[in-house]
C-alpha cells in the first residue's frame, strides 16, 4: 500500500514537472515574440526625434542670462556630454550633492541660464516644461550609447545614496503594502506580457537602467527615468515623488550602481 | 511648421532604401480631453517622396497611422549623393519638407 502511492507519487511529480517545463516554453516563446517586436521598433525609434529636440534645448540660448547649456558640468568637465550619462548619478562637489542626470541639468538651468526651476519641477508630467526636461535628459542618454555603466559608490555620499536607495527598494508601505520588490524582487515572472527584471541582480539592473530614457510606443511619450520612477511611484500606490528628489536619485543610484559593467542602450524604445 | 524629420537614406545595387521618422501628433478625432470635449482629428494627410525633384511617391494617409510615424520604403534607382526629399501635409493645412543625401 505505502509502496503504491510512493509510486503514484512519483508519477505525479513527474506530470507536474512536464507540466511546468512546458508552461516555461511557452513563456520563454511569447517572450521571443515581444523581443522580435522590439527588435523591429527598434529601426525607428521616435526616440531619436526627441535626441534632436533636446540637442537643440542645450544649445539653446535660454533664461535671464541668455546662456546655453553647452558649459554644463555634467560630471566629465564643462560642456563634455559624451559618456556622462553613463557615469551619473554621481556626487558633485559645487552642489554637495549626489545629482542624476536630470537633477543636474535643473543644477545648470539654474545657475548657468539664470532660470527659476520652480516650475519644472513642479510641473505636471507632459506638460511643455516637463517635455523639455525629457528631451535633454534623451539627448544626453544618446551621447552615452553603447558606453559602459561606471558609476562611482566611492564617495560616503554617493555610497550613502546607495544604500538609501535599496532601502527604497525594499521598503513597503501604502494601501496594498506595495514595495519595489514586490514586482522586482524575484526571477523569471511578468505582468501579463511584461518580463520584470529582478532589479538587485546586475543583469536585472541593466536591463533596467540601461534602456531609459525610452520612448513607450503604446503612449507615444518620452519618458525619462524620474517620470519612470514616478510611475512606479503611483503604480504602488504611494505620494508621487518630487521631480529631481533624493529619493529618485537613490532609486537610480541603487540601480545604476548595481548594473556596472553593463552597456548603456539609451534612448531606448518600449511598448 | 512641426518639428524637423529624421531622413536615412541607403543606396545598395542600385536600390535606395529610405527610412523616415516623422514628429506629428496624428490625432484620430475620436479622443476626448480631460473635459470631455473631442480633441480635433490631426493627422498627415498626404505625404509625397521626390529623389533628385523627379516625384517617386505619393501617398494618402489617415487618422489610423500613428503617432510619429515611422516609414520605409525602397525607390528603384538612386545612388550615393543624391538628394531624397519627404514632403508631408497635415489636414490643417500644415506642411514640412526635408532632405537627406542618399549614403
Amino acid at each position: 500500500m505505502t509502496r503504491r502511492f510512493a509510486v503514484g507519487l512519483a508519477t505525479c511529480l513527474a506530470v507536474a514537472g512536464f507540466a511546468a517545463g512546458t508552461a516555461r516554453a511557452e513563456g520563454d516563446k511569447t517572450i521571443e515574440g515581444i523581443e522580435a517586436y522590439r527588435e523591429a521598433l527598434k529601426d525607428g525609434n521616435p526616440a531619436e526625434l526627441f535626441e534632436a529636440q533636446g540637442e537643440d534645448l542645450w544649445k539653446k540660448k535660454a533664461g535671464p542670462k541668455n546662456a546655453s547649456l553647452e558649459t554644463c558640468d555634467l560630471g566629465m568637465g564643462p560642456g563634455v556630454v559624451a559618456g556622462a550619462y553613463a557615469h551619473l548619478p554621481r556626487y558633485f562637489k559645487d552642489t554637495d550633492k549626489v545629482q542624476d542626470a536630470e537633477s543636474r541639468v535643473l543644477t545648470c538651468m539654474t545657475t548657468i541660464q539664470g532660470i527659476d526651476v520652480a516650475k519644472y519641477v513642479s510641473a505636471r508630467w507632459g506638460s511643455p516644461e516637463k517635455d523639455e526636461l525629457n528631451a535633454i535628459a534623451t539627448f544626453i542618454s544618446g551621447m552615452s550609447k553603447d558606453v559602459k555603466v561606471e558609476v562611482s559608490t566611492a564617495h560616503p555620499k554617493e555610497r550613502q545614496m546607495f544604500e538609501l536607495g535599496k532601502r527604497m527598494f525594499y521598503y513597503g508601505g501604502g494601501p496594498h503594502d506595495f514595495s519595489c520588490s514586490t514586482c522586482h524582487g524575484q526571477e523569471g515572472v511578468r505582468i501579463r506580457l511584461q518580463e520584470l527584471p529582478y532589479i538587485p541582480s546586475p543583469k536585472g539592473a541593466a536591463s533596467g537602467w540601461t534602456s531609459w530614457p525610452a520612448y513607450r510606443v503604446s503612449a507615444g511619450q518620452m519618458w525619462g527615468m524620474q517620470w519612470r520612477l514616478a510611475d512606479c511611484f503611483r503604480q504602488q500606490r504611494f505620494p508621487e515623488p518630487i521631480y529631481g528628489s533624493d529619493v529618485t536619485i537613490a532609486l537610480s543610484m541603487f540601480m545604476a550602481g548595481t548594473s556596472n559593467g553593463a552597456t548603456m542602450n539609451t534612448p531606448g524604445i518600449k511598448r | 511648421m512641426g518639428n524637423p524629420m529624421k531622413i536615412r537614406a541607403a543606396s545598395k545595387d542600385g536600390v535606395t532604401e529610405v527610412k523616415v521618422l516623422m514628429s506629428h501628433e496624428m490625432e484620430t478625432g475620436l479622443r476626448k480631453d480631460a473635459s470631455g470635449n473631442a480633441i480635433p482629428a490631426w493627422f498627415i494627410a498626404e505625404l509625397s517622396a521626390k529623389l533628385n525633384d523627379k516625384p517617386v511617391m505619393t501617398a494618402q494617409w489617415g487618422p489610423s497611422i500613428s503617432k510619429n510615424p515611422f516609414l520605409s520604403f525602397k525607390i528603384k534607382g538612386g545612388k550615393a549623393g543624391d538628394k531624397v526629399a519627404v514632403t508631408w501635409t497635415d489636414n490643417k493645412g500644415d506642411s514640412r519638407t526635408d532632405e537627406a543625401v542618399v549614403t
